[in-house]
């Protein structure tokens, strides 16, 4: 940032102090948090309501509805064919709730791609998508995930409905500076092996709570070659470990996938940009609150067994057992155990279940898709398995359907969908029944996340899928080949090259 | 029991010290999820949230509650402090998590840890969380059950909680939190008054996303029906 260029001869920064620092309205004072600028504002229909009505309630309008975007994405439909109208009948709270969001966007001028917009689409999927995510920014959105942004290098958190309030009317908020954990991550991850396994690899190793009151910054070689889409997937679920944010550094990867998209910089613009961007990645020698390392080379496919994502194991292990565990852990498995009627010290693999889940804004992007369907190829979903799929976002479908991936997952027997947030949450309808197992790839495993009873396993797409043919946990290195013709399990840039499609053409 | 609205920031709610009954929830990683299911997260208010708390733990069958579940037990009823585990309220950012536990009656939240997305959520509402060390957190667990109704004093200003017998724990927290909550200011009241230190950021601020309203107009946004405002 070149607001800060001036301080390069002091102490060696990080990336999380360049963006903070650059985004000081009034720094810190004695007893009072800092002031900090919001570049994008990100709105939803869930969380958004209330905080409209409390500028009303006030009488204030909209700082920045320029820099301010909605989409609707929880409680929307993802049945094909769905409008409002139809919706009104099916589900008249979710329909009012989609319109409430459709007229505090007219009156505030704020632009919204809704019900019926081809841009629309899991928040989080679609401000990458649309480029309007990008290195340096500060990025709030009244949901958790908004930690995925985090993988273009740009400071992202998740706030409650009263600073989303905060945000519209004065495009800040009041924040104390977090303290840094730096995540090295080297070597190469093993055939079969995802940015989901290494980020439920991250969470299991320093626990659930590990990243309370710090962001997260991933680094190192496994980093570096990860592709967005993987970058995105590692970022997303840093709230999981419970650090509001998650930072990836901008390099060529990150600037390569942006080049092009439709609100991203162009001509001098996206030269002066791409040069303040390479000024962003942490100082040789800046010094960090918090490290880890860990060894991509020694990661396996990971699933969990419980009812938190710390609570993950690699796909061959046993459930652990209470013996030898502290205290609060044993109390966390044996809740979790009763809960999900599984038994400690026994593995999960074979264990038997109903629902496979492929979406959320972990892993709805296209090269997930892809991912899963290169196992799903020429096979069958298991009888009695119920398998849904639904795309990140309107481009995600399209692109997915011009790849002929829908074919695959409708003839494997698996359930085409619209976008949106789905059986991530289950608050749309798509719901697993009471006491049913669902190996899903979302971001939580909490008790009746994906609805009341419902017993959730997280796991990669590649793993989803294997799960989904075999009607069991399922280890995705021992289904057979993986179709070259579909991008291959690690191979992301090839899945970064695919959605170029949907970019804008300069 | 009082409705939490917007303006519930904005009043001096711990002005004074209060006394209620500690009702122990001893459950570490209580998700927001478990506060209140995405299920209940449909409405446009920030009330009538009430029934949908703890609703995965609360009911035997849809409306039939658990007697057994620490909210339903008798000499918890009223109770206005709720103490919790660790790593309380982590997950989801939804607020009406502490809309709900505020619409039940509760004013404090006492646990050795909170997520942070949910602590920032409930002191800007007026849901006073106080983090508690290890042995406080041991020795009121034990007392909320064994001399249930347990009654205990919060006393922000003196950052304090007090019981009979002179018992007592002070307690740590954020500076700027406890004055919002003595003096009932609220924050976006104070973000507002910085209107010109914000405009002037702006002006010089070095880069930003390239104007989301700019693109609309350029024709390159959405033309759906639903995404009128853009035109």
């Amino acid at each position: 940032m070149s607001s800060s260029g001036g301080q390069a001869a002091s102490k060696p920064r990080t990336l999380l102090d360049k963006i903070w620092d650059s985004h000081l309205v009034l720094p810190e004072a004695e007893g009072v948090p800092s002031t900090l600028y919001v570049d994008l504002h990100l709105v939803h229909e869930v969380t958004s309501p209330q905080a409209f009505a409390e500028l009303d309630e006030r009488g204030l309008g909209v700082r920045r509805p320029d820099q301010t975007l909605a989409t609707m994405d929880h409680s929307t439909p993802t049945e094909p064919g769905l409008n409002l109208v139809s919706l009104g009948k099916k589900d008249p709270q979710a329909a009012r709730q989609l319109e409430h969001l459709e007229g505090n966007c007219q009156r505030h001028g704020i632009p919204l791609f809704g019900l019926d917009s081809s841009k629309r689409g899991i928040v989080h999927v679609i401000g990458p998508e649309l480029g309007v995510t990008q290195p340096g920014t500060t990025i709030v959105c009244g949901d958790s995930h908004t930690s995925t942004h985090g993988a273009f290098g740009a400071l992202a958190f998740g706030i409650g409905t009263s600073e989303v309030a905060h945000v519209l009317a004065t495009q800040c908020l009041l924040r104390s500076r977090p303290k840094s954990f730096e995540i090295r991550v080297e070597g190469r991850l093993p055939k079969s092996v995802t940015a989901k396994d290494l980020v439920l690899a991250v969470i299991a190793k320093i626990g659930v709570d590990g990243g309370t009151g710090h962001v997260l910054e991933y680094s190192g070689s496994a980093i570096r070659s990860l592709s967005m889409e993987e970058r995105m997937t590692v970022c997303n679920m840093s709230i999981e470990a419970g650090a509001r944010a998650g930072l990836i550094a901008p390099d060529e990867t990150t600037y390569e996938y942006l080049r092009g998209r439709p609100y991203a910089p162009r001509g001098e613009d996206w030269d002066r940009a791409v040069e303040a961007w390479r000024r962003l990645p942490s100082d040789p020698g800046a010094s960090f609150d918090r490290q880890v390392v860990l060894d991509a080379s020694t990661l396996e496919p990971m699933i969990t067994y419980g009812t938190h994502p710390g609570m993950a194991i690699p796909i061959r292990s046993a459930i652990p057992t209470p013996e030898g565990l502290e205290p609060r852990q044993r109390s966390s498995l044996d809740k979790a155990m009763a809960y999900m009627e599984l038994e400690p010290g026994r593995p999960l693999l074979g264990q038997a279940i109903d629902v496979v889940f492929l979406g959320s804004c972990t892993n709805s992007r296209l090269s997930d898709l892809s991912a899963a369907a290169s196992l799903l190829k020429g096979r069958r979903v298991a009888p009695g398995v119920q398998m849904l799929v639904v795309p990140g976002s309107q481009q995600v479908k399209q692109q997915a359907e011009a790849e002929g991936l829908d074919e695959v997952f409708r003839s494997a027997g698996a359930q085409w969908r619209e976008s949106g947030c789905s059986m991530c949450l289950a608050m749309n309808g798509d719901r697993v029944a009471p006491g049913h197992y669902s190996v899903s790839t979302s971001n939580r495993n909490f008790e009746g996340r994906q609805g009341p009873g419902a017993r959730t396993f997280l796991a990669s797409p590649l793993t989803a899928a294997a799960s989904a043919v075999a009607g069991r946990v399922a280890d995705p290195r021992e289904l057979g080949h993986l179709d070259p013709g579909l991008g291959t399990s690690t191979g992301a840039s090839t899945s970064d090259r695919a959605v170029q499609a949907g970019k804008e053409v300069v | 029991m009082k409705a939490p609205d917007a303006s519930a920031s904005r009043q001096a709610l711990f002005a004074r010290p209060f006394e209620s009954t500690v009702v122990p929830l001893l459950r570490d990683d209580v998700d927001t999820d478990q506060i209140i299911p995405a299920r209940y997260l449909k409405g446009t208010e920030r009330t009538g949230l009430g029934e949908g708390l703890f609703a995965g733990w609360r009911y035997l069958s849809e409306g039939q509650k658990d007697p057994e579940f620490e909210l339903h037990q008798p000499h918890f009823q009223g109770g206005q402090i709720l103490l919790g585990g660790d790593n309380f309220g982590c997950g989801s950012s939804r607020e009406h998590a502490v809309w709900a536990l505020m619409e039940q009656g509760f004013r404090v939240v006492l646990a050795p840890r909170f997520a942070d997305i949910f602590r920032t959520n409930a002191l800007g509402n007026g849901l006073l969380v106080i983090d508690l060390s290890a042995e406080s957190h041991q020795e009121l667990s034990r007392r909320a059950l064994a001399e249930a109704p347990f009654s205990c004093r919060v006393d922000l200003s003196n950052q304090e909680l007090q019981w009979a017998e002179g018992g007592r724990f002070s307690f740590q927290i954020d500076p700027f939190a406890r004055g919002c909550l003595l003096r009932g200011e609220d924050r976006l009241g104070y973000l507002l008054a910085q209107a010109s230190a914000i405009d002037a950021f702006e002006v010089n601020h070095p880069f930003r996303p390239r104007t989301l309203l700019k693109i609309a107009d350029s024709g390159d946004g959405d033309s759906g029906s639903s995404a009128r405002s853009e035109s």
